[in-house]
């Protein structure tokens, strides 16, 4: 069928770092065709292979060998040797890290590197919404073990063992969870998947929901085996249509089989699955006010105790997980607790889903062992900053998270070290900022975002969060004193102490991180009233470089203030006071004449 | 879709279901027809995804090629969407990202019907966890 008796992949591209590829690849090409071999050969770049420490990276199809750290004058050995001799390259083999011994075999290269799936396992594998291709990749057997194999006691025991902690962002215990859950005496009891999705940049669970339905129903059935209950639902937000379709047709489906409703598998366990729809409120991702929001009420949090575990849903025990949580029990069970604990670090185990958002080339959705590092989530899998910018933050956490700076970069990802470094693990949305952006502009964007979801029960929250909005709006406009910055500190001091719930007590991290980290920035925003990143309007000035104008008129043509004025082929003026800095005169200056004061 | 009853049952259909489907999911069964999946979760279907589904279906049959094209979820790679992931009977699976038309009827020219490779391949950079026993 192929007239190619041989492909070579070389990573790379316009936003790849490794400037040799490109040379690599015309080097295989010219030493091609001095063998004349073009016809039989084809060269081709690829994009990030994930190993970008070892790059760049030749693989060699069909015999999946992979050459690493390859340089352009490589390329006349791998020809000769590898492609018209069969013999492999041996010294440019990726090599084992701890046995040195190269590995000339690529299914064995996959444990080196940087991701795992284990929530994602199914996830573009399987088609959603037909449960046989499920089933095929051993679906539903966890539940048929649990059920025929364990008693509650035991799977509650595999679970903790795990060492597995909440994906929503607390790092909850899940197996501790269950076990309070059980020893509630109640005939009625609930399992809850939180699916109420809402840090912005964070969407792990609407693609875990919308790639791999089944894997989140089965678990809530092992949960409701478990815990004791035989009613489970899942809180979704109605903005999420797809994921909900695909939901629908998935709890359709195991009804069909039987692998929910009543006599599971013969077995006597009976169990159902229905949705629940929220509005897409930000506090209702918070478990107690999920709860209400379910029972019809106000999605407002309160005070704990009593836990849902103890008088959740309707006053019933309730256990409430995250979509995340529950799409790694299958695998949990059916790999073992020793094997879980065996990923990860001390007291973070197992993986984590992250999406990469912001100025970083490869925005995706990633799963990597807890205890990688952030550099390595953000040079290797991530490719690196937008347009060779500068790496300035990155927040984690969304809103209710912290923004991590250089000098965390080879922190390892956990719960526990990430607070230590002042953010949280969150539910696991990760926005990258570079050198363009304001620190007290970005505090003040996530800010707007709780000031907007506050749900307006306790005062710190609702009053507390309003004025530090206002004061970082003041600091951006450049009328801030010092003395306000004390106060911001304050602030969120008093609010993180006296807030309600989880949304009011995590809703000033960023500011603190931000002002903790990047200090210098607030300062200039006040003392100097300028804005290093050039972002805050207020703050910067459009001015036009006498040298470089040739008065072509078009900065004056495109304004829409009629704030540039000046003769043709005279030097132009920009009027401070009527411009609104919108840059468009900027944009269409092609003689680099206009710049940002 | 008959009630599977017993654990014994569901194995037996996970059984059949692999011998069956290998075609249509396995990875490395070496399946007789050429299989493309194309990633069709809510930021795929944004970017275009359901236009390349359906060019694919379309496509294909009137060009006389013999294949399955199924929706899957989110393969991860936002910034290159709409992704799909073309096998080739007794191939390793290919994923090509930035699919537009004009990709995907590349990727049927050449990459199907010659087995040649087109630009826009994004390598496999993780690992996958394997539940068999």
């Amino acid at each position: 069928m192929s007239n190619y008796s041989h492909h070579l992949l070389v990573c790379g591209g316009t936003e790849c770092h490794n400037s040799d590829s490109d040379a690599i690849i015309c080097n295989l090409r010219d030493e091609l065709e001095s063998k004349n071999l073009s016809e039989s050969v084809q060269v081709i770049m690829t994009g990030c292979f994930g190993l970008c420490g070892k790059g760049p990276i030749v693989k060699v199809m069909p015999d999946n060998t992979y050459y690493v750290g390859v340089k352009p004058e490589d390329a006349q050995e791998i020809i000769e040797e590898h492609i018209i001799k069969h013999r492999k390259v041996s010294r440019l083999l990726y090599k084992d890290p701890v046995t040195g011994k190269p590995l000339d075999d690529g299914k064995t290269i996959g444990r080196f590197r940087k991701q795992l799936r284990i929530v994602l396992r199914n996830c573009g594998f399987i088609n959603p919404e037909n449960i046989d291709e499920y089933i095929a990749r051993e679906g539903y057997m966890a539940l048929g073990k649990v059920l025929t194999e364990m008693t509650p006691e035991e799977v509650i025991k595999e679970v903790k063992g795990s060492g597995q902690r909440g994906r929503g962002g607390a790092g909850f215990s899940t197996g501790l969870k269950w076990e309070l859950a059980r020893r509630s005496n109640s005939e009625e009891k609930y399992v809850v998947c939180n699916a109420d999705e809402g840090d912005p940049g964070a969407f792990m669970d609407r693609s875990v929901l919308e790639g791999d339905p089944h894997s989140v129903l089965e678990a809530m059935a092992i949960c409701g085996y478990s815990i004791g209950a035989s009613q489970g639902l899942i809180y979704i937000r109605a903005e999420y249509p797809l994921a909900i379709e695909r939901l629908k047709i998935a709890i359709n489906q195991a009804r069909e089989y039987g692998l929910l409703g009543n006599d599971i598998l013969g077995t006597g366990f009976s169990f159902d699955i229905n949705l629940r729809y929220g509005a897409g409120a930000f506090v209702c991702g918070e478990e107690t006010a999920l709860i209400h929001s379910m029972e019809g009420l106000r999605g407002e949090p309160t005070v704990k105790p009593p836990f849902p575990a103890e008088a959740g849903f309707r006053g019933k025990p309730t256990n409430v997980n995250n979509v995340e949580t529950f799409a790694a029990i299958p695998a949990i069970i059916l790999k073992g607790a020793a094997w879980y604990s065996s990923i990860g670090t001390e007291k973070s185990k197992g993986t984590k889903v992250f999406a990469l958002a912001g100025k970083i080339n490869n925005v995706g959705l990633i799963e990597v062992p807890m205890g990688t590092t952030l550099r390595e989530v953000i040079f290797e899998i991530g490719g690196g900053i937008k347009n060779g910018k500068k790496f300035k933050g990155i927040q984690t956490g969304g809103p209710s998270g912290g923004c991590l700076a250089e000098k965390h970069l080879d922190t390892p990802i956990d719960f526990d070290n990430l607070i230590q470094a002042g953010s949280i693990m969150g539910s696991g949305a990760m926005v990258v900022l570079d050198e363009d952006d304001c620190m007290v502009a970005m505090a003040k964007f996530f800010l707007d975002f709780t000031v907007e979801e506050s749900c307006g029960k306790c005062a710190p929250c609702r009053i507390g969060n309003k004025r530090m909005h206002e004061l970082l709006g003041q600091i951006c406009d450049g009328k801030g004193t010092m003395e306000d910055l004390d106060r911001l500190k304050n602030m969120c001091i008093v609010i993180k102490d006296t807030a309600l719930c989880g949304l009011g007590q995590t809703s000033p991290n960023p500011v603190l991180s931000m002002m903790d980290n990047y200090y210098d920035e607030y300062v200039a925003h006040v003392t100097d009233k300028k804005c290093p990143a050039g972002q805050c309007r207020n703050l910067m000035e459009y001015v036009i470089n006498a040298e470089n104008c040739v008065g072509c008129t078009a900065c004056a043509r495109v304004c829409p203030v009629n704030a540039i004025s000046g003769e043709r082929k005279e030097i132009h003026h920009i009027n401070p006071a009527i411009c609104i800095k919108c840059g468009a005169c900027m944009e269409k200056c092609k003689f680099d004449a206009i710049y940002i004061s | 879709m008959s009630k599977i009853k017993s654990l014994a049952d569901l194995k037996k259909k996970r059984d059949e279901l692999k011998v069956n489907t290998a075609a249509e999911t396995g990875s490395t069964a070496t399946g007789s027809i050429v299989q493309i999946k194309v990633a069709m979760a809510t930021c795929g279907i944004a970017s275009g995804a359901k236009t390349i589904f359906e060019f694919f279906r379309e496509q294909l049959v009137r060009r006389n090629i013999e294949a399955v094209v199924t929706r899957t979820g989110c393969m991860g790679y936002c910034y290159a969407e709409p992704t799909i992931e073309v096998k080739l009977p007794g191939r390793e699976p290919v994923v090509f990202g930035f699919v537009d038309l004009k990709r995907a009827d590349q990727v049927i020219e050449k990459y199907i019907k010659a087995g040649e490779l087109v630009d826009g391949i994004i390598p496999v950079n993780y690992e996958t966890i394997d539940l068999k026993e």
